[in-house]
């Protein structure tokens, strides 16, 4: 197999998901379309070079349906003979985006592709993809389907995490988050984002709360009571019996945001960097995907991570950095329990419950910020996971070149 | 048999109304869609015929299917596809009456419910008598089917998919106001008014094409639209929440206008057929018809009365005991209009009893239930009193004394003194050997046991127990007294526990056990709340305390010796009592905590007192448990004899302890699992749990011969 390598990436910041947050004028397209631009400007690229472009988006409906993906390569006024292509993996597409431009680099049916994804929440709205899974009553009462809060619900009552644990990790990621962006360490990645007249719409997260304590989140009301109530607690404990009772310990200060963001990475085979006259930064170790138990559907992360740490022949004692997704943070609770890790080597910068988690781009995003990390520690392999929709996980191993 | 009468009057209005022969109701039936289609078929080919009135000569306009028919043909083995074609009859016969190319109007006399409602959806308007008994609906989700004649395609195209969503799912049947704000109906009219209206929306010459039939009609667009994604998804939680995935027909009916909405009428349709199939071959129909609503009619009818005993009536009773029991027993008489003596050895006691009735009639005033001069005179029936000499002209005298054998044969002898010879004398017990009982009286064969439930007067059930000497004629008579309640009678034979209690002691003893088996408490809990149980053993204890399970324990040590085998959870109950002191909610302190008087969590030290096993059972395992040991238990009192037909096992389940309806009852359970693969299981778990596990002998014989409780 040829060897894959990331040769850059590239995010926008993340504005709120709402109409007053800043990128809500901006169509999923051209945000999609600016990160990709801008990657091909500052790398001096010669587009007609790239293969395919791959976007994940996890709500590919609407603006953001019809492959979004082709729709921002010609927006971007990349080469026509540049293709595209939309996947959805839930909030694991990004990295499932990655990893499909890697997988055919290393088939050597492309020698250059980009991974990256898109969403824009506050023009989408969540739900606006229905589907059998949760649509279907014959489905999602066969396969107990509930949301997946109840299922982050879940894994802290499983686990014991109560409110404190979970609002101190949340209070942990907020503090990780502010202090990566006052140091500058998103700067070399970070794309502002421009309006029709090319004035800068937003070029820092939007979403953070710098400064929250845990006696702002003790006040917060837990969020899915309510579902709870309207049927889906008792449908999780048709699938967890030896639980009394769900305890509701997650609100929106220990969730990931809603927010709007768009990422792409560069990969490339060694032929490729060297016709671009480019250099390598990471090489792609492998990835793996899973599926899991689909009614608590967020505990993939620690059995797709083991399963790709297996497939690379290296263990977690391998990898230098973790960053997984903070779609709850009971979720990341459960990971860094499965791996048994340092919660210091976990998420070095902040995450979703701070930044915000655009879905179909955050597989992307995260996995360019533990590069940049790697790179600022000068420490050389990091995993990146996410938990998705239903029961599944993806994870990439990448190492520094 | 002729099931309706065909007319075409001058104008050219020909009119199908509906006249089963020889029947109070009239019901779908082969016949009557043969007939009904052949006069379709001649209003359609006469071109002086202008339109259609369907009505009837009934009170009703129609019932729906006829339950009994459809038991038999259940209990006959109907599979799946017999089932679709079954249904495929009737969807035909309407699918021509709106097709036939004239205006039907269904002229609603009455009420129109299930296949009934559904003719009349079939037609192109509804016109209904401004009644409040003419209700109109589709109740088939309490059987445990969907309406399978075109309900749930045709409902939802005419007033919403939600709303009919709304109406079938709860099986409302709204009267005719409520019909038509929903758009159920299309005009509510005075009884004279009726065929009038319908004739002359006929001869005003309306359109006879369904909208569904015109070009250009565009089904739902499904999941296209996120509004009908989230209404699927929260009423599929909903119904799984509430159904604890037992009784497949809410979630079928969801799917049925789910997936209907998106096709074409005809196949619409079909597929309704198709999922209506699945749910008449399958048990849990069967199990509701059959228990819920055969039997238990048949056994308010009395179905298990000696024959050739005069019916007797009853005018004044009397109550011994003015306790909870009493009061309650009090209660319901007078509602029946009875007249009651109320006893007790103090004044004060028997007006605390009487003062539960006025308390009862109150709140039915209060709902608008009743008025209050029909609560005073109910009330006024009721004599408060601790003179024995006022039972002296009682038809009968229920006692609700103390559950003790001497006291008990004191108020025997004091009421018997003053009553008539053909008075009947029944005791309330739930735990003492009515023969023993009967001991005490003068006339052992006009003694007998009425066994009430509590809270009497919302608990329909009474066990009638038949002692050693009681005569068929007091048990036929005593039964009469049952009916005149509007209460259920079952009948059983007397032995320790008699079959409620019996049956259902065995559930609290395997809750305990398991807990001593080392499962987590939570999981026994829910494996009998998701099994369809109103509580977990555990709570159910608490609520009832340890206390009474002890006592009879103890009483039948006492009585039986060595002989008696002690419970599975002698021992839980034992170190519950005796070494945590933790009895129950009474006295705050229980399998749970409790902060005033409301429930907690488990009690802290409930997980050492009883350590989980490291490996726990699968949530079925102990299901399993906890059903099949009830089931067990009632299959060895119909061998012994206790229980005199397996339908009053059954029912008794249901209304006694609150046995799931899915399972039509604890001997239905067994067929519901398959006679063969009952006794095998049994047979396994007797190896490992022990031999109250063990099938009986009949049982087994009834599994290798094939032999079912009901053929």
């Amino acid at each position: 197999m040829t060897a894959v390598f990331i040769y850059d990436h590239v995010r926008t910041p993340r504005g709120r998901g709402r109409p007053d947050g800043a990128l809500h004028e901006v169509p999923a397209v051209r945000l999609a379309a600016q990160v990709l631009s801008n990657l091909a400007v500052r790398s001096h690229l010669d587009t007609s070079l790239i293969d395919d472009v791959v976007l994940g988006c996890a709500q590919p409906v609407g603006e953001q349906g019809s492959n979004i993906a082709r729709a921002a390569v010609l927006c971007a006024g990349y080469a026509q003979t540049v293709a595209g292509q939309q996947v959805h993996r839930f909030c694991a597409s990004a990295l499932e985006a990655v990893n499909n431009a890697a997988a055919q680099i290393a088939m050597g049916s492309a020698e250059a592709a980009i991974g990256g994804g898109v969403e824009s929440m506050s023009r989408t709205f969540m739900g606006a993809d229905t589907g059998a899974w949760t649509g279907d009553p014959a489905v999602s009462y066969d396969h107990y389907f509930a949301p997946q809060g109840i299922g982050a619900d879940l894994i802290a009552t499983l686990d014991g995490y109560g409110r404190a644990d979970v609002d101190a990790f949340a209070v942990e990621s907020q503090r990780r988050a502010a202090a990566a962006w006052e140091k500058g360490w998103f700067s070399r990645s970070i794309v502002p984002v421009r309006d029709l007249l090319g004035e800068v719409l937003l070029d820092r997260d939007e979403h953070m709360r710098p400064g929250t304590t845990l006696d702002a989140l003790a006040s917060l009301k837990p969020s899915f009571v309510a579902l709870g109530q309207a049927g889906y607690d008792a449908v999780a404990l048709q699938r967890y019996p030896q639980l009394a009772a769900i305890e509701h310990v997650h609100h929106g200060g220990n969730s990931s945001g809603i927010v709007d963001g768009a990422a792409a990475v560069l990969l490339g085979s060694e032929a490729f960097g060297r016709k671009a006259g480019l250099r390598p930064r990471a090489r792609i170790r492998g990835f793996a995907n899973i599926g899991s138990e689909s009614t608590i559907m967020l505990t993939a992360p620690g059995p797709v991570s083991k399963k790709a740490l297996s497939r690379c022949g290296m263990s977690a004692k391998d990898i230098d950095l973790f960053e997984i997704n903070e779609a709850f943070a009971a979720v990341v609770l459960r990971f860094m329990r499965d791996l048994d890790l340092d919660p210091a080597i976990v998420n070095v910068a902040g995450g979703a419950i701070a930044m915000g988690h655009p879905l179909g781009a955050t597989g992307a995003m995260i996995l360019g910020t533990v590069l940049d990390e790697l790179e600022r520690r000068d420490l050389s392999t990091a995993l990146v996971t996410l938990c998705a929709g239903n029961g599944l996980g993806t994870a990439t191993i990448i190492e520094r070149t | 048999m002729n099931t309706l009468h065909y007319g075409v009057d001058a104008e050219g209005v020909a009119t199908v109304t509906l006249d089963a022969a020889g029947k109070p109701m009239n019901v779908v039936s082969p016949e009557f869609i043969a007939q009904f289609s052949a006069a379709v078929d001649k209003a359609a080919r006469d071109s002086s015929v202008r339109g259609i009135i369907v009505t009837s000569a009934k009170p009703a306009f129609m019932a729906g299917a006829d339950l009994k028919h459809m038991l038999g043909m259940m209990q006959a083995g109907l599979t799946e596809r017999d089932a679709y074609v079954f249904s495929q009859t009737a969807q035909r016969m309407h699918r021509q009456l709106e097709t036939c190319g004239k205006p039907v109007v269904a002229a609603l006399n009455g009420l129109a419910l299930g296949g009934g409602y559904e003719l009349a959806l079939a037609c192109h308007y509804r016109v209904i008598v401004d009644d409040p008994k003419a209700i109109v609906g589709l109740p088939e989700v309490t059987v445990g089917l969907l309406p399978g004649s075109g309900g749930t395609q045709r409902m939802p195209r005419l007033i919403g998919l939600d709303e009919a969503l709304a109406v079938m799912l709860d099986g409302k049947t709204p009267a005719p106001a409520e019909a038509l704000r929903l758009g159920m109906v299309d005009a509510v009219v005075s009884p004279a008014e009726l065929l009038p209206t319908a004739r002359a929306w006929i001869l005003g010459s309306p359109d006879a094409v369904r909208p569904w039939d015109r070009k250009g009609y565009r089904a739902g667009r499904g999941l296209l639209d996120p509004a009908i994604a989230s209404t699927m998804a929260a009423r599929t939680a909903a119904i799984a929440s509430r159904t604890q995935h037992n009784d497949p027909a809410p979630i079928t009916i969801l799917s049925a206008v789910f997936e209907g909405s998106v096709l074409p009428i005809d196949k619409a349709l079909a597929l309704e057929s198709k999922l209506f199939a699945r749910l008449l071959a399958g048990p849990v129909a069967r199990n509701l018809i059959r228990t819920s609503f055969v039997h238990k009619n048949e056994a308010a009818k009395l179905a298990r009365r000696p024959e050739g005993v005069p019916g007797r009536s009853y005018r004044k009773v009397g109550v011994l005991g003015a306790g909870m029991m009493g009061s309650g027993i009090a209660c319901v008489a007078a509602q029946a209009g009875l007249d009651v003596v109320l006893l007790d050895s103090s004044i004060d006691l028997a007006r605390n009893g009487k003062a539960y009735s006025a308390k009862v009639l109150d709140k039915a005033v209060g709902r608008g239930k009743r008025t209050r001069e029909q609560a005073d005179a109910v009330l006024g029936r009721i004599v408060a009193t601790t003179d024995y000499a006022l039972l002296q002209d009682c038809d009968l005298v229920v006692e609700a004394v103390f559950e003790n054998t001497d006291i008990k044969a004191d108020v025997t002898r004091r009421a018997e003194a003053v009553l008539q010879q053909q008075a009947i004398f029944a005791s309330n017990t739930s735990t003492l050997p009515i023969s023993r009982l009967a001991e005490a009286s003068a006339r052992p064969d006009r003694f007998i046991g009425l066994h009430f439930f509590s809270p009497v007067d919302r608990m329909p059930l009474v066990e009638v127990i038949v002692g050693e000497r009681t005569s068929d004629r007091t048990l036929a008579e005593a039964m009469d007294f049952v009916a005149r309640l509007r209460m259920i009678p079952i009948v059983v034979n007397d032995s320790r526990g008699f079959y409620t209690s019996r049956v259902f002691q065995t559930f609290i003893h395997e809750g305990m056990k398991l807990l001593e088996d080392g499962v987590e408490p939570a999981l026994i809990e829910n494996a009998a709340k998701q099994a369809g149980l109103p509580v977990g053993p555990l709570a159910l204890i608490d609520e009832t305390t340890l206390e009474l399970p002890w006592k009879i324990v103890q009483e039948a040590i006492a009585a039986e010796g060595d002989g008696y085998r002690k419970p599975c959870s002698y021992e839980v109950m034992r170190r519950m009592i005796e070494e945590f002191e933790r009895p129950g909610r009474k006295y705050g302190k229980g399998f749970y905590e409790y902060r005033d008087g409301r429930r907690g969590g488990f009690w802290a030290g409930l997980s050492s007192a009883f350590p989980p096993a490291a490996r726990q059972p699968t949530i079925d395992e102990v299901r399993k448990r906890l059903l099949y040991i009830q089931a067990l238990e009632t299959a060895r009192c119909l061998e012994e004899g206790v229980l005199r037909h397996p339908a009053d096992g059954d029912i008794g389940a249901l209304l006694g302890w609150g046995f799931p309806a899915w399972t039509g009852g604890t001997l239905s359970l067994i067929e519901t699992i398959g006679l063969s693969r009952f006794v095998d299981e049994c047979e396994a778990m007797a190896a490992t749990l022990g031999p109250r596990f063990a099938p009986p002998g009949g049982l087994k014989d009834r599994a290798r011969s094939g032999r079912y409780f009901y053929a």
